[in-house]
C-alpha cells in the first residue's frame, strides 16, 4: 500500500467512526458558568432547527370583551369559566376547539351534544372542564415555575386531544416473578411500552412512578464529608439519575444547565434553572395527583395505559425538548381567561363545587388522592429508591 | 532485520516446535505433547500453539468461569423471555443485577439477588484458582513471581468492588451488577452517591497510573521498534551487554526530557504502574461510603476544591423556603 492509499483508507475508516456515533457535527457550545467549571450547554444548529419549528405557538383567537352579561348567567351548566363574559366563554370554546380537539373533528361536537350544549355527558366535556380548572391552577398558583409565561391547552396538546409526550406506568416485563431473569425495572432498552426514554442508558426506566407520582426522596448525596447517617443506596442514585435524565432530554439540555457537575447536591453552586426545575417537580407531581389521577375513570379504556391508568403529564408533555415551552414565549399572557379566576359576588362563590383552583382546597386534595396512587408506588420500592432507612439494613 | 522497520508485524519466525522445559506435574493432569503452527496467529504473535497445561486449577478454574458465565448470560436472555434476537439486540443494555438495599447481607431469593451473588461466588472462585494457577507456573518454570503479583493486584480491586467492600457496607446492593451498560450506570451512580469521586485522592493516583501506564507502554513499545533495526528488541542482551540500539534509545530520551530508564528499569516502571494502579483504586473505592461519605464536601474541608466567583444569583434550597410550597 503506497501512502495515499494509507491516508484514503484512514479517511474512510474515520468518516465510518464519526457516521456510527449518530449526531453529526457541528456542535455549538454555549459557555453557563465559570469558566474551567465545564457549565456548557451544546447545541446542534441542524437539530435545533428541526426542534424550533416543532415548537410555535398555536393559534391565538382576537381578544375578547371582558365587559357584558357573565357566561354562566346565559348559559345553564357553567361551572369553571363563571366569572368569563360570554364573549371572553366563546374565545375559550372556539380556542379549546383549535388547541385540543382532533384533526377529523375540530368542532365544538368533541365535547359537546350539539342539541343541548349544556349536556356534560361526553367524556371530553368532563375531562376538558377539570383541565379547565387545571390550567388556571397552574397558571396561578405554579408562578414558581411558570412564572409570567403560563401555559394554555396548547401548551401539552398542541393542536390534539393527546398531548405527544405522556407517560403511563410500565406493565413491568412479566418475569417480576419469575425464577430467573427479573430486571429489577432497569436493564432494558426496550420495555413493555416501546423504546426506553431514559438515553441510551440501563437505568431504571419508570422514574415517573416514584419521582412525579409518589414523592420518593430524590437527594441521595450525604451533607457531610464524612459518614453521618445518610443511608441512601447506590440504587437509589441510580433511580434519581434517571429522573434526571429525564429532565435533561424533556428540556433538551445537559446536566449543567442546572448543576455545577463538581457538587451535584450544592444548591449554592447550582444556576437559578434548578431551583424553577425543583417547583417543576412538585407541580407535574401535583398536577398528577390532584387532576390526572381523579380522572381515570372518566376516560374510555382505549386512552388507558397498560397497567389501566390514566395518561400522565412529566416535563417532556409542556418542554417537548426545549428548555422552556415555546422557547419562552407567552401564549397564556393572550388569555388572561386561563389565569385565575375573577372574583365573583359572594353569593355566586357559594353555589360553586370545591375549586382545586383554589389554594386552600387544593392543599388538602393530596389527601383524598384515591387509592390507585397508592398501590403503583407502593409495588415500586420492592427494587426502587428504598426510603432512606432501608438503604443500608444489615 | 530491514524486516523489522515497520508499525506491523511482518516476520513470522518459524522454528521447529518447542516443547518447553519438563515438568513433573503432581496431579492427575500432564502437559499435552501436540503443538501446531497458526500462520494467522504468527502474524501478531507466535506461530507456535501448545502444548497446553492446564492443571487442576486451571480446569476448575474454566469450570468456574463457565458457571458465573452461564449464570449471567442465561439471567439476561431470560430477562428478554428467552428470545435471542432481543437478547442479541439489547445485550448491552441486559445484567444481572445485586439485591436491593433492603436485604442488607442476608441471602436474597434467587431472582432477586441470589442468581448474582452465585455469579458472584463462582467468579471470585475462578478468578483465584487462575491466580494460583499463574503463581504455581511460574514457579515450575523457575521464574519470579511477578505476573501473579500484578495480577493480585487486580483482583484486590475486583474483591474490593463486589465483596469487601459490600460487606462493610452491610448490603450486597452496593456491589457492581453484572452487565455493560449497567456496569457503568453504577459506575456514575456511584460517584452520584458519594459526591463526585474526583476529588477522592486514591481515584486520582489510581487514574494517574492507569494513564501512566498508557503513556509507558506507548514510550517504551515506541522505543524499542525504533531500535529495532540496531537489534534492539533483543531487550535481554540490550539490558546485559549494552548496545548501540540502547545507547540511541537512551540519547533519544536524554534529548527529549533529560533523563531515560534502562532497558531494565523501563520493565519495573511498568509494572508498578500497572499494579498501583488497581492498588490505589481499590483503596479509593473502599473508603467511598465507608471513611468518607461526599467527597466534594471532603475537599473543600481539606481545602482541595477551589471556589469560583460567582457568575449567577445566589441560588437558595427551595426546600428550605416556604417549606416547599409553590
Ligand atoms: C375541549 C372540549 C370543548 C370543546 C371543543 C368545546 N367546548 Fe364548550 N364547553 C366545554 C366545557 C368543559 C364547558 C363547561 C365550562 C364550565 O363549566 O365552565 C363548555 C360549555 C359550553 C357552553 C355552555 C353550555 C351551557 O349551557 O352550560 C357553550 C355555549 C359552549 N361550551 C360552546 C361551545 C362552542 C360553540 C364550541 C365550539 C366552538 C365549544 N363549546 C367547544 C368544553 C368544550
Ligand atoms: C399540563 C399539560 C396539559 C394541559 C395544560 C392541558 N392538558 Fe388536556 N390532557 C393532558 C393529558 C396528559 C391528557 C391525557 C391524555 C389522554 O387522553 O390519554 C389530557 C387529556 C385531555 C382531553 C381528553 C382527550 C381525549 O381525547 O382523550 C381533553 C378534552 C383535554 N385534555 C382538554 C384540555 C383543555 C381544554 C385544556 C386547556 C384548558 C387542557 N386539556 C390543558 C395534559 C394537559
Ligand atoms: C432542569 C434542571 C436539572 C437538570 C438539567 C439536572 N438536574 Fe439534577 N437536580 C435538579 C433538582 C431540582 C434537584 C433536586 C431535586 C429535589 O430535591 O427534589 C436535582 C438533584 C440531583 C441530584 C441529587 C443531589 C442530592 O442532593 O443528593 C443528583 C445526583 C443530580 N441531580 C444529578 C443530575 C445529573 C447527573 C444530571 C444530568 C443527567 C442532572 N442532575 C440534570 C435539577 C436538574
Ligand atoms: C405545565 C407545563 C410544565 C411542566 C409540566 C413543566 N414545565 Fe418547566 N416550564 C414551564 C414553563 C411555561 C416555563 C417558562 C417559565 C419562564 O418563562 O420563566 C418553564 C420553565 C422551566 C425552567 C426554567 C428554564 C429557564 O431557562 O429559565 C426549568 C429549568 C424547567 N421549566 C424545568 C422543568 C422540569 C425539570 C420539569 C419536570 C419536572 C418541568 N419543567 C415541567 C412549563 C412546564
Amino acid at each position: 500500500m503506497n501512502m495515499s492509499n494509507r491516508i484514503k483508507l484512514a479517511a474512510i475508516l474515520g468518516v465510518v467512526l464519526l457516521a456510527g456515533c449518530g449526531e453529526r457535527p457541528p456542535i455549538t457550545t454555549v459557555q453557563l458558568g465559570f469558566r474551567g467549571t465545564g457549565m456548557e450547554q451544546n447545541y446542534n444548529p441542524r437539530l435545533q432547527e428541526k426542534v424550533a419549528a416543532a415548537n410555535q405557538v398555536g393559534a391565538v383567537q382576537p381578544a375578547a370583551d371582558p365587559s357584558g352579561p357573565l357566561a354562566k348567567d346565559i348559559y345553564q351548566n357553567v361551572e369553571v369559566l363563571s366569572d368569563l363574559s360570554v364573549g371572553e366563554f366563546v374565545r375559550v370554546m372556539t380556542s379549546m376547539t383549535e388547541w385540543v380537539a382532533p384533526a377529523e373533528q375540530k368542532d365544538c361536537t368533541y365535547c359537546h351534544n350539539i342539541e343541548d350544549m349544556a349536556d356534560g355527558s361526553k367524556y371530553t366535556y368532563k375531562v376538558a372542564r377539570r383541565m379547565l380548572q387545571m390550567t388556571r391552577d397552574i397558571n396561578s398558583n405554579w408562578k414558581s415555575h411558570v412564572q409570567e409565561t403560563g401555559v394554555t391547552c396548547h401548551t401539552c396538546h398542541r393542536g390534539q386531544p393527546v398531548p405527544s409526550y405522556v407517560w403511563f406506568q410500565d406493565p413491568g416485563s412479566g418475569r417480576e416473578n419469575a425464577f430467573v431473569g427479573t430486571r429489577a425495572g432497569q436493564n432494558s432498552a426496550v420495555t413493555g411500552l416501546g423504546i426506553t426514554t431514559i438515553g441510551h442508558s440501563s437505568l431504571p426506566y419508570d422514574p415517573y412512578t416514584p419521582f412525579l407520582l409518589g414523592s420518593l426522596p430524590i437527594r441521595v448525596e450525604g451533607e457531610t464529608a464524612l459518614p453521618t447517617g445518610n443511608r441512601s443506596s447506590i440504587q437509589q442514585a441510580e433511580w434519581t439519575y434517571s429522573l434526571m435524565v429525564h429532565m435533561s432530554n424533556s428540556l433538551g439540555v445537559n446536566c449543567t444547565y442546572c448543576h455545577n457537575t463538581r457538587a451535584w447536591a450544592s444548591w449554592e453552586e447550582s444556576r437559578p434553572q434548578r431551583a424553577t426545575a425543583w417547583y417543576g417537580i412538585r407541580m407535574a407531581r401535583q398536577v398528577n395527583n390532584d387532576y390526572m389521577v381523579p380522572l381515570t375513570d372518566v376516560f374510555p379504556a382505549k386512552r388507558l395505559g397498560p397497567t389501566g391508568d390514566v395518561a400522565k403529564v412529566n416535563c417532556q408533555t409542556c418542554h417537548q425538548g426545549v428548555y422552556k415551552p415555546y422557547y419562552g414565549a407567552s401564549m397564556a399572557k393572550d388569555y388572561p381567561e386561563l389565569q385565575r379566576a375573577r372574583p365573583l359576588p359572594e353569593a355566586a362563590v357559594e353555589a360553586l363545587p370545591a375549586d382545586p383552583a383554589d389554594p386552600a382546597a387544593g392543599a388538602s386534595a393530596p389527601a383524598e388522592a384515591p387509592a390507585a396512587v397508592a398501590a403503583p408506588v407502593a409495588e415500586a420500592p420492592v427494587r426502587g429508591p428504598a426510603p432512606e432507612g432501608q438503604a443500608r439494613s444489615g | 532485520m530491514a524486516e523489522y522497520q515497520n508499525l506491523f508485524t511482518r516476520v513470522q519466525v518459524e522454528a521447529p516446535h518447542y516443547a518447553g522445559v519438563p515438568h513433573s506435574p503432581k496431579g492427575i493432569w500432564s502437559r499435552g505433547v501436540k503443538a501446531s503452527a497458526s500462520y494467522w496467529l504468527g502474524k501478531v504473535g507466535d506461530a507456535q500453539i501448545g502444548p497446553f497445561y492446564l492443571g487442576t486449577t486451571g480446569v476448575l478454574s474454566i469450570l468456574f468461569f463457565i458457571l458465573a458465565f452461564e449464570i449471567i448470560g442465561l439471567n439476561m436472555l431470560a430477562s428478554v423471555n428467552w428470545n435471542p434476537l432481543q437478547f442479541v439486540r439489547q445485550l448491552f443494555w441486559l445484567a444481572l443485577e445485586p439485591p436491593a438495599p433492603e436485604y442488607g447481607l442476608r441471602l436474597p431469593p434467587l431472582a432477586h439477588g441470589g442468581w448474582w451473588l452465585m455469579a458472584g461466588m463462582f467468579l471470585t472462585a475462578s478468578v483465584i484458582l487462575w491466580w494460583i494457577r499463574t503463581y504455581s507456573l511460574a514457579r515450575k518454570l523457575k521464574l519470579g513471581t511477578h505476573t501473579a503479583w500484578a495480577f493480585a493486584s487486580a483482583i484486590w480491586l475486583f474483591l474490593v468492588l463486589g465483596f469487601i467492600r459490600p460487606v462493610m457496607m452491610g448490603s450486597w446492593s452496593e456491589a457492581v451488577p453484572f452487565g455493560i451498560f449497567a456496569h457503568l450506570d453504577w459506575t456514575a451512580a456511584f460517584s452520584l452517591r458519594y459526591g463526585n469521586l474526583l476529588y477522592n485522592p486514591f481515584h486520582a493516583l489510581s487514574i494517574v497510573f492507569l494513564y501512566g501506564s498508557v503513556l509507558l507502554f506507548a514510550m517504551h513499545a515506541g522505543t524499542i521498534m525504533a531500535v529495532s533495526r540496531f537489534g534492539g528488541e533483543r531487550e535481554v542482551e540490550q539490558a546485559l551487554d549494552r548496545g548501540t540500539a540502547s545507547e540511541r534509545a537512551a540519547l533519544f530520551w536524554r534529548w527529549t526530557m533529560g533523563f531515560n530508564a534502562t532497558m531494565e528499569s523501563i520493565h519495573r516502571w511498568a509494572w508498578w504502574f500497572a499494579v498501583l494502579c488497581t492498588l490505589t483504586g481499590g483503596i479509593g473505592i473502599l473508603l467511598t461510603g465507608t471513611a468518607v461519605d461526599n467527597w466534594y464536601l471532603w475537599a473543600v474541608k481539606h481545602g482541595v476544591a477551589p471556589a469560583y466567583p460567582p457568575t449567577f444569583p445566589a441560588v437558595t434550597d427551595p426546600a428550605l423556603l416556604s417549606g416547599g410550597a409553590p
